[in-house]
């Protein structure tokens, strides 16, 4: 239809408010089901992970989840999710504890304490880490961090407190959990940062102002007035953090070094759900096998799901009761 | 809120010295943070500057690698580049106009529940991880009839859908209803009145979401692992085939034993690099410019 069409059309025809016109329709249904595709997405993920996976979910069933194998070997194959989901989820947790207090410290030095000269460029540098693509990172955390790790720092820790399993002996070969840990790290810091910032600057001046005039120091106010406000926000941004850093798989397979089983050193090489399904990129030798890596892979999923789902619901409900802005992608 | 007791203990005066004692440390601490954020930057970037910059040759470019090779020929990852432009491309090709679609839909039309719900879907779909998307894909076209670059391109597009949407979302919102009512008012329909006067006034935020949409994938190894890895030698670019990409081939050289393949993936790292580092900062720099433009302000 040209635009003389759409005039004249509109010129005969006074507009009655009720006519339901030809391109409107046409429109809304285009664009409505390009939304519902995008909706039916998620469901075919989810689905298609399940269809792919029926050999190893009818053989083993939900103890697949929490056994400690992986035995490719033909006769004697036998497989489970044990060790990848241990390391999974104590790559990620240690990564949310090491990272969220820097990012909470960058997104406070953003709002409360940086001098205006400083805060956009700064703004821009930590969103540019975020942008780093993850194999770069990896690719440092194997060729530079992990044998620096190895040779000053692992050491130093295991004789000081080496007494905590935590930290035994650390392994020969330069790769290790605690290399994974610290990349996720740098991988979640500028995500959980950047939300933190959103939520930090939707703190009322006024508030703010109160507190500082009743006499607290600025690191009282932030603990008396921006923390309470920010909390629920804070605790969303740290789970997506998480969700995050149990998804990330490239970089974690380039430094964590593998390995099946379950060890409390984060000095010894290991894997996670990701990082093992990345590294079987070449190929299953069974077809079983293929539909256990299928399986890790629909843990995975799950696990990045209820993260997701839980901080979308806390983002939509604080925001609901502050009128806050949305903080970020997630 | 108001559960924290500003009255208490903690703002008597007589101790003081010690409440500033702790002020000073915590803000400390937050300029550290935000030194070592940028310091961790600075690292990895110098690394791959300082470390890519000895085998940055046009040769990296123009000549594919040669398989196990003993010589000292020179070899590049001209099959890398070739296929990362192929499939890019293609996957923008394929997320950009849905997700205008998806952002108009919502915006334009979609009632209220509509749009939340399918919002909620967006994020969750940006939240699912790269590496099972790359399964899925894997699961639902490869499995039986193999490898391609269009398999890989859309297993890309997957991960920039919800970004095209939200970006396209953000913009249309800061379109000011009077220019629709206005249009409206005037007679034109829903439909001309979005496609010539909403989506014009909002190319600008598109164009941006889509350059940032770009960079973010251009870097993606995980979806390409499962879709379009198994790849031989030579240059090609045709997406039937399996492709080689940038940050498939690094990811393979950084897990090799030869130190010249170690100089390669850096090289081939500072070209990935630079590009998206220009690519984001270059939309970020149009982002601003852009937000008053569209706003009539």
């Amino acid at each position: 239809m040209s635009a003389a069409d759409a005039t004249a059309g509109t010129t005969r025809r006074p507009f009655t408010g009720r006519r339901v016109r030809f391109g409107d329709v046409v429109l809304q249904l285009v664009a409505g089901a390009a939304a519902l595709g995008a909706t039916v997405l998620v469901g075919l993920i989810v689905w298609k992970l399940v269809d792919g996976s029926h050999l190893a979910l009818s053989k083993y069933g939900l103890g697949f989840v929490t056994r400690v194998a992986w035995n490719p070997v033909v006769g004697h194959e036998l497989y489970g999710a044990g060790s990848f989901l241990f390391g999974t989820v104590i790559t990620s947790f240690f990564a949310l504890l090491l990272a969220t207090p820097f990012a909470i410290g960058v997104a406070l030095f953003l709002t409360e304490l940086a001098p205006r000269a400083l805060q956009a460029p700064v703004t821009a540098l930590v969103e540019t880490l975020a942008a780093v693509p993850s194999v770069l990172i990896g690719l440092w955390g194997i060729l530079v961090l992990g044998p620096a790790l190895r040779t000053h720092i692992e050491p130093w820790l295991h004789s000081a407190l080496g007494f905590i399993p935590l930290f035994g002996p650390p392994s020969a070969a330069g790769a290790s959990i605690f290399t994974a840990i610290i990349v996720l790290a740098i991988m979640i810091l500028p995500i959980v940062a950047s939300i933190s910032r959103e939520l930090f600057r939707g703190v009322p001046s006024e508030l703010k102002e109160g507190a500082l005039a009743l006499g607290t120091t600025r690191w009282e106010m932030v603990r008396g007035v921006v923390f309470p406000y920010a909390r629920g926000g804070i605790a969303a941004a740290l789970i997506l953090g998480l969700g995050r850093a149990m998804g990330e798989a490239i970089a974690v397979t380039q430094v964590i070094g593998g390995g099946v089983f379950i060890h409390w050193s984060i000095f010894s090489t290991g894997d996670t759900l990701g990082s093992k399904i990345a590294a079987s990129y070449q190929g299953a030798s069974t077809n079983l096998q293929a539909a256990s890596l299928i399986y890790l892979g629909l843990v995975l999923l799950v696990l990045s799901l209820v993260a997701n789902i839980a901080a979308q619901w806390i983002v939509r409900r604080v925001a609901r009761r502050h009128g806050v802005t949305r903080g970020g992608h997630a | 809120m108001s559960t924290h007791d500003l009255s208490g203990p903690g703002l008597r005066l007589d101790r003081l010295p010690r409440r500033r004692r702790v002020n000073h440390v915590m803000e400390g601490f937050a300029w550290l943070a935000a030194a070592i954020a940028i310091a961790i930057l600075g690292i990895v970037v110098w690394s791959v500057a300082s470390k890519g910059w000895s085998e940055l040759n046009l040769d990296l470019v123009t000549k594919s690698p040669i398989p196990f090779s003993l010589t000292n020929a020179p070899q590049g990852l001209a099959n890398a580049f070739a296929g990362t432009i192929v499939i890019v491309g293609l996957a923008t090709l394929m997320a950009l106009p849905v997700g205008i679609l998806v952002a108009v839909y919502l915006n334009e039309f979609a009632p209220p529940a509509i749009r939340n719900g399918v919002g909620l879907v967006l994020d969750v779909l940006a939240g699912v991880p790269a590496i099972v998307v790359g399964i899925f894909v894997f699961v639902l076209l490869v499995s039986g009839s193999g490898q391609s670059g269009i398999k890989g391109a859309f297993a890309l597009a997957i991960l920039m859908l919800p970004f095209v949407a939200r970006a396209t979302i953000e913009v249309l919102v800061l379109v000011p209803n009077s220019l629709r009512e206005a249009s409206l008012g005037l007679g034109v329909p829903q439909w001309r009145t979005t496609l010539s006067i909403v989506l014009p006034r909002a190319i600008g935020g598109i164009v941006t979401g889509t350059v940032l949409a770009v960079a973010r994938v251009a870097g993606e190894t995980a979806p390409l692992l499962f879709t379009s890895s198994v790849v031989g030698t030579q240059t090609h670019w045709d997406p039937s085939q399996a492709l080689q990409t940038i940050p498939v081939a690094i990811f393979e050289l950084s897990e090799s034993a030869d130190p010249k393949d170690h100089a390669r993936a850096w090289a081939a790292g500072f070209i990935l690099l630079v590009f998206i580092l220009f690519a984001s900062l270059t939309a970020r720099w149009l982002a601003t410019r852009n937000a008053r433009k569209i706003a009539g302000r």
